[in-house]
């Protein structure tokens, strides 16, 4: 095995490949090691590792803090929960319906809320976020409301002979779709349009004056991330077997705000650890207590007080520090 | 046509009159300055040029067309360019970051390598701007306006804050600029005005004061009252 690394890693390999090798074996080895329990853990952890991966878009790379990113998540996973319901079976056609409506939601919704900014975006996401989760909460002929949600979802047909009933089989499928949007994303964001996001982020008056149209920019960034939270819900409406208006709420918004943040806003990765610490440590502590909110507090407070880039954020700068003094 | 047309604008704050019917137009190809004391309306003049704030009432023409109701970045692609009287960068990106942004291309070619080795910052160009001095960070100010190929290039004090070693090639450089470059200039050191521009315009509470060529501007005597007076 160490040969084989050593033939495939060249002496001058930079530590972040190294990085990303090791955590790819690792994803593939996991479900192999792990009981039920766990491997269903880290499925979860990949669904809102995406989620949240979606939601640094905005927050991150944008520079957009947006309160209502548990619409597009919801709104799809209704969508394709309700059409599995109503017989529907195949995935990847499922997979049109479900990130279209997110897409035209948030196509609607940009053009409503993206002329304000700060603390006025925030607001004005969080108003609309809770108008749909309302919404779903009454539209009960279509959702189920709030005690019967849209239960008995099955699990998707993917159109091969592989049944996803098996843990190991609906991971590997969610496994692939989370690597295909992960290197998507970061596509974009190294593109001249992704550039342009952060050129945004940074300094909008700047970029207006260099002959940008940063409202587009924004625009179009917030369909971006809207699409692929939708992806994230879709895979967690099979996941859960279970929808319910929770989806949608403010505080689901919340939780993955949160793991944007502690894991680090604008590094892609740092959400996913971000998803990481919060799933494994919610679900270590609330075995034991109740009292996991305020745990989940704790930490915010803690990363805000001695770790302001997230954890990966924190990471890379000690590594730049590292390399700088190398040099 | 004129390179630039300003007819008439006026502007003003709850009860304060910023800029009073001001009227200038400038030839393609002029260098002008507009001098001024503090608080004569210079930036907000630069600001209803550039799109940013709208006049009361009155038009901006950029190069012929009305551009009054345009948004800035439109403004910026019919060639105007601008830089700020404070530094308006990308503080946490490098300055390669910077320059490609203001290209509008992400290639490293060896465009943005001439660019960069001629203003001296190749070295550095993986260097964060918020790290480098002031009178550095001034030069990528007056670079990402430079990098645009404008047609209209107008400046806000570009040499605030600098050295006199700086201020010397920031002003040979402007003055080396293509004769096709219209520029407008805000500048409080005389020198420069005088080295650089053709035109001097005199503004005062909001009002053109009188306008005319270097030598008539330093001859003036209501000029040597409100401005070079007070200064000199
Ligand atoms: N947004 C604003 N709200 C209220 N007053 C403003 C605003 N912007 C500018 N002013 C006022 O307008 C007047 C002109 O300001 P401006 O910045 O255009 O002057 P300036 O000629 O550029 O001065 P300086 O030489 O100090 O840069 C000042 O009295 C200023 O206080
Ligand atoms: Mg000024």
């Amino acid at each position: 095995m160490i040969s084989i690394l050593n033939k495939l890693i060249p002496a001058e390999t930079n530590l972040p490949w190294l990085a990303k090798v090791t955590m790819l074996l690792i994803l593939v080895l996991l479900p192999f090691i792990l009981s039920s329990y766990g491997l269903s853990l880290l499925t979860k952890v990949l669904i809102f590792g995406l989620f949240a991966m979606s939601l640094d878009i905005l927050v991150g790379f944008t520079g957009l803090v947006s309160f209502n990113h548990a619409s597009f998540f919801g709104v799809a996973a209704y969508t394709v929960g309700i059409l599995v319901n109503r017989g529907f079976e195949n995935f990847w056609l499922l997979l049109i319906p479900g990130i279209a409506i997110a897409l035209l939601l948030a196509g609607l919704l940009g053009l409503l809320i993206l002329r304000s900014s700060g603390a006025y975006f925030l607001m004005i996401t969080l108003a609309f976020g809770q108008m749909l989760f309302a919404l779903a909460w009454k539209w009960r002929s279509l959702t189920g409301g709030d005690d019967d949600g849209l239960p008995g979802i099955g699990r998707p047909e993917i159109g091969l002979p592989i049944s996803m009933w098996n843990e190991q089989n609906f991971y590997f499928l969610v496994l692939i779709l989370f690597i295909g949007s992960f290197l998507l994303i970061k596509k974009v964001i190294k593109s001249p349009f992704g550039k342009s996001i952060v050129g945004t982020r940074e300094n909008e008056l700047r970029m207006q004056s260099l002959g940008y149209n940063t409202w587009l920019i924004k625009y179009i960034s917030y369909i971006i991330a809207a699409g692929f939270a939708a992806l994230a819900g879709i895979l967690y409406t099979y996941f859960n077997g279970f929808i319910s208006p929770q989806e949608l709420d403010w505080s689901m918004s919340g939780y993955i705000l949160l793991m944007v943040i502690i894991g680090g806003a604008g590094t892609l990765v740092g959400p996913v650890v971000g998803a990481a610490v919060i799933i494994i440590l919610q679900n270590l502590i609330s075995t034991y207590t109740e009292l996991w909110p305020l745990f989940m507090g704790l930490i915010f407070i803690l990363c805000v007080l001695f770790a302001r880039d997230g954890i990966v954020g924190s990471l890379l700068k000690l590594y730049q520090k590292k390399v700088g003094e190398m040099k | 046509m004129k390179a630039l047309e300003i007819k008439n604008i006026s502007k003003s704050y709850g009860g304060l009159d910023v800029l009073i019917n001001v009227y200038f137009t400038l030839e393609q190809g002029e260098r002008r300055a507009i001098i001024g004391p503090n608080g004569a309306g210079k930036t907000s003049l630069f600001n209803i040029i550039s799109g940013i704030i709208k006049p009361d009432s009155g038009e901006i023409y950029l190069l012929g067309q009305n551009v009054t109701r345009l948004s800035t970045y439109l403004r910026s692609r019919l060639g105007l360019a601008r830089t700020f009287q404070r530094n308006t960068l990308f503080n946490n990106l490098s300055i390669l970051d910077n320059v490609e942004l203001a290209l509008h291309s992400t290639k490293s070619d060896s465009n943005i390598k001439d660019i960069l080795r001629n203003w001296g910052l190749w070295d550095k160009r993986k260097v964060i701007v918020k790290e480098l001095s002031y009178g550095e960070q001034r030069q990528i100010e007056i670079l990402l306006a430079l990098v645009q190929s404008p047609k209209i290039i107008i400046l806000d004090e570009p040499t605030a804050g600098m050295s006199p070693m700086e201020t010397k090639t920031i002003t040979e450089m402007i003055k080396s600029l293509s004769r096709d470059i219209t520029v407008l200039i805000i500048e409080h050191d005389m020198d420069v005005v005088f080295n650089l521009a053709d035109g001097i315009s005199v503004l005062h509470n909001g009002q053109i004061l009188c306008e005319g060529s270097p030598d008539e501007i330093k001859s003036n005597p209501l000029v040597k009252e409100v401005y070079l007076g007070t200064d000199h």
